[in-house]
């Protein structure tokens, strides 16, 4: 039986981490993660977990100490935010190269600056591609069971996993919450057995080697395999998951698309105000839907093609900028995804929102729906780069 | 156990020939001679900034490194064995483990002193029980000899050239074996290549065995960078001793003790004449280079027996 709880989304984490107990977490605070280290030292402090926890100088070094530890055979863990993940952006993209399964918790935030501590998501767009797997929570409940999921997805595969949430909207914001019973939690997630490590007995090993061009793209190339094969790996943990608690989860969540004609597509919390507009609308006979995107890594472009392969427009709602002056990151992605899939006829707008924590409200994605049935009634676009609700 | 290089020069090399470093290049020698040091029974875990030892001996699909070696980055050493050190702990504490392992970082003064310096400090102050040796050749080799923070005063670099306007490196070289001692740690030395070897091989032994973080700053000079002749090396790390431009001495537990005080203490001319990189220090009218660096010289030395008498 589940424990009903009420947990901040970095209590939850916190609690997640100490349920499975790992080797080593080398952390450094930053907001809006820092109650998860703060957290967990108290569990190390009161022998609650054995971890060994190193209070670091740096997010840099925070990276740092979990690639040697993963590499040393250790399951490693760290957490962050905003400008700690992307001062560590040059190892991400290491430890996803090494190949180690480390397992980052990230309260998204706002990139400086101005300075912000406020939730967008401009800071794990900007590290999409440095090669690690990632899945992002709406509310509490999916952080923590995200967090459940995580080792065994990268373990499987030997990819480094973020698990990722709103700063402050989830992460400081108490929810109810369904927790998993310790002792089921363990045989869930299971013991870290890498094949090799450098503390393995009789077998020295080397890592991080200097790679030529003669060999360097086959590196990136099993990367690329590894992240493909991702996919699959996170369908089959979920529905393991689902089994045990009952609670499914996709690489996308689909809400009303059965026949909708207009649709949004987005990440994190404002999915659930995204969703009270979708039934809202509903209710007054308008035929709109939407799509949450849970797997940034691997995206999901097969799934978002044929989930709105019968609308007749969408917006794509983006928490982060590109600044190349036409789309955000997803914006781009899911285009991409739907001309891959030779799905072009839905017209598709791309809006910039939220940033800086700026709210959203329900009405701000009715204002979206909006402009969307214009569009299906003109079959028009207009601008397809926008910003919503910005002061010009 | 008294030293003895022959018997020491018998124990199996754990960085193995066939890598690419340089002919006359201090590092591979500061590696191989600090490795001797480990009881051969005890395993290890060397890790390495990237550098010139790292990409010159792990290079895919070949490794030089016998012991279990990672490299992560440039300015990382000291939180990645930082790392492997404290999951070290964690699966010894769990019984996943029973051999007893020795951690050894390995940075050039680019790695060490100056963008990898914030990561080694961390590492320091935390205590991990690691050695970080810095194989100091006195600027970025690597890419091609531009100055560090480590470079000597007026030193010729590629970032550094002595110009018609700028005669070389303005700055004088960072102490960093004294910033080092400030962390608190139990053991910090300053060493290189002298003699049998005798003082390098007795600092290594103790910087490894002396539980928490220890500290070797180990002069490695760069043929290339330094501008020797490759078979001169040890002459150069003689002349460096002789005029106290590098002396040997060890801080334990806060206690600094001089290894060696040179007889008749020469010249920096001496030193610095034997280099390429100093070359437009000997021409006409600007004798006052090297008398300033003299000066500097006798200041830090008279400083360094200073703080060995107290």
């Amino acid at each position: 039986m589940g424990i009903r709880e009420r947990l901040s989304g970095n209590e939850a984490i916190a609690f997640a981490m100490k349920q499975i107990n790992p080797d080593v977490m080398g952390a450094f605070p930053i907001t809006p993660s820092t109650e998860i280290p703060q957290y967990f030292s108290t569990y190390v402090d009161n022998g609650e977990v054995d971890t060994e926890f190193i209070a670091v100088e740096s997010e840099h070094s925070a990276m740092s100490t979990c690639i040697g530890a993963q590499a040393a055979g250790a399951r490693s863990i760290s957490a962050t935010s905003s400008c700690g993940l992307i001062y560590m952006a040059e190892m991400l993209y290491v430890a996803a190269s090494d190949r180690l399964p480390i397992t980052l918790a990230v309260s998204c935030r706002a990139l400086s600056g101005p300075i912000n501590i406020n939730n967008d998501h401009s800071d794990i767009m900007s590290v999409r591609d440095a090669g690690w797997i990632m899945l992002y929570a709406e509310t509490n409940q999916e952080a923590y069971d995200n967090y459940l999921q995580a080792m065994r997805i990268g373990e499987a595969v030997q990819l480094p996993i973020m698990i990722c949430q709103d700063g402050f909207i989830t992460s400081h914001a108490i929810e109810n919450i369904e927790l998993v019973e310790t002792d089921q939690v363990k045989a869930f997630v299971g013991e870290y057995k890498p094949e090799h490590y450098l503390l393995k007995k009789d077998e020295p090993m080397a890592v991080g080697a200097y790679a030529t061009p003669v060999y360097y793209i086959e590196a990136k190339r099993q990367q690329a395999q590894a992240m493909m094969d991702a996919k699959d790996v996170i369908k089959q943990v979920a529905a393991e998951f689902a089994e045990m608690t009952g609670r499914s989860y996709g690489l996308i969540e689909e809400f009303m698309m059965e026949d909708a004609d207009e649709a949004v597509v987005i990440i994190g919390s404002s999915a659930g105000t995204a969703k009270e507009a979708v039934r809202q609308l509903r209710a007054q006979g308008k035929k709109v839907g939407l799509i949450k995107i849970r797997s940034i890594r691997p995206f999901p472009a097969e799934e978002i093609a044929q989930a709105l392969k019968n609308v007749k427009s969408f917006a794509v709602m983006d928490k982060a900028d590109s600044f190349n002056g036409h789309c955000g990151p997803m914006g781009a992605e899911v285009a991409a995804a739907m001309y891959a899939n030779k799905v072009t006829e839905p017209k598709m707008i791309n809006y910039i929102y939220g940033l800086g924590g700026r709210d959203v409200r329900v009405e701000s994605i009715q204002h979206v729906f909006a402009e969307l049935e214009k569009i299906t009634a003109s079959g028009e676009t207009g601008e397809t780069y926008r910003y919503l609700e910005v002061r010009e | 156990m008294a030293y003895n290089l022959k018997e020491n020069l018998m124990k199996e090399d754990r960085l193995a020939g066939g890598h690419r470093m340089c002919a006359g290049c201090g590092s591979p020698i500061a590696v191989r001679t600090i490795l001797r040091a480990l009881n051969p029974e005890d395993k290890a875990v060397v890790c390495s900034a990237t550098s010139c030892l790292e990409v010159s001996t792990f290079m895919y699909p070949y490794t030089a490194w016998k012991d279990s070696f990672i490299h992560n980055a440039f300015e990382n050493a000291g939180a990645t064995m930082s790392g492997v050190e404290t999951a070290y702990k964690a699966l010894k504490k769990r019984g996943k483990i029973d051999d007893t392992y020795k951690f050894i970082a390995f940075g050039g003064d680019g790695g060490t002193y100056d963008i990898g310096f914030q990561s080694l400090s961390g590492a320091m102050e935390r205590g991990h029980d690691m050695v970080y040796v810095c194989y100091d050749n006195e600027a970025y080799m690597n890419t091609g000899i531009q100055r560090s923070s480590s470079t000597p005063h007026f030193a010729d670099t590629t970032t550094t050239p002595a110009g018609t306007v700028i005669p070389g490196k303005l700055q004088q070289k960072k102490n960093l074996t004294k910033i080092m001692v400030a962390h608190g740690v139990p053991y910090v030395a300053q060493t290189t290549f002298v003699g049998n070897f005798k003082d390098i091989s007795e600092k290594a032994h103790k910087a490894i065995y002396t539980p928490g973080a220890a500290f070797l700053n180990v002069m490695a000079p760069c043929p290339r960078g330094w501008r020797y002749p490759s078979e001169q090396l040890m002459e150069v790390t003689k002349k460096a001793v002789e005029t106290c431009v590098w002396p040997l001495y060890e801080v334990i537990e806060g206690k600094y003790q001089l290894s060696y005080t040179p007889k008749n203490k020469l010249p920096v001319e001496e030193y610095l004449k034997m280099q390429g990189r100093f070359a437009h220090m000997f021409k006409p009218g600007n004798e006052w280079m090297i008398e300033q660096v003299q000066q500097e010289v006798d200041r830090n030395w008279e400083e360094l027996q200073k703080l060995c008498s107290l």
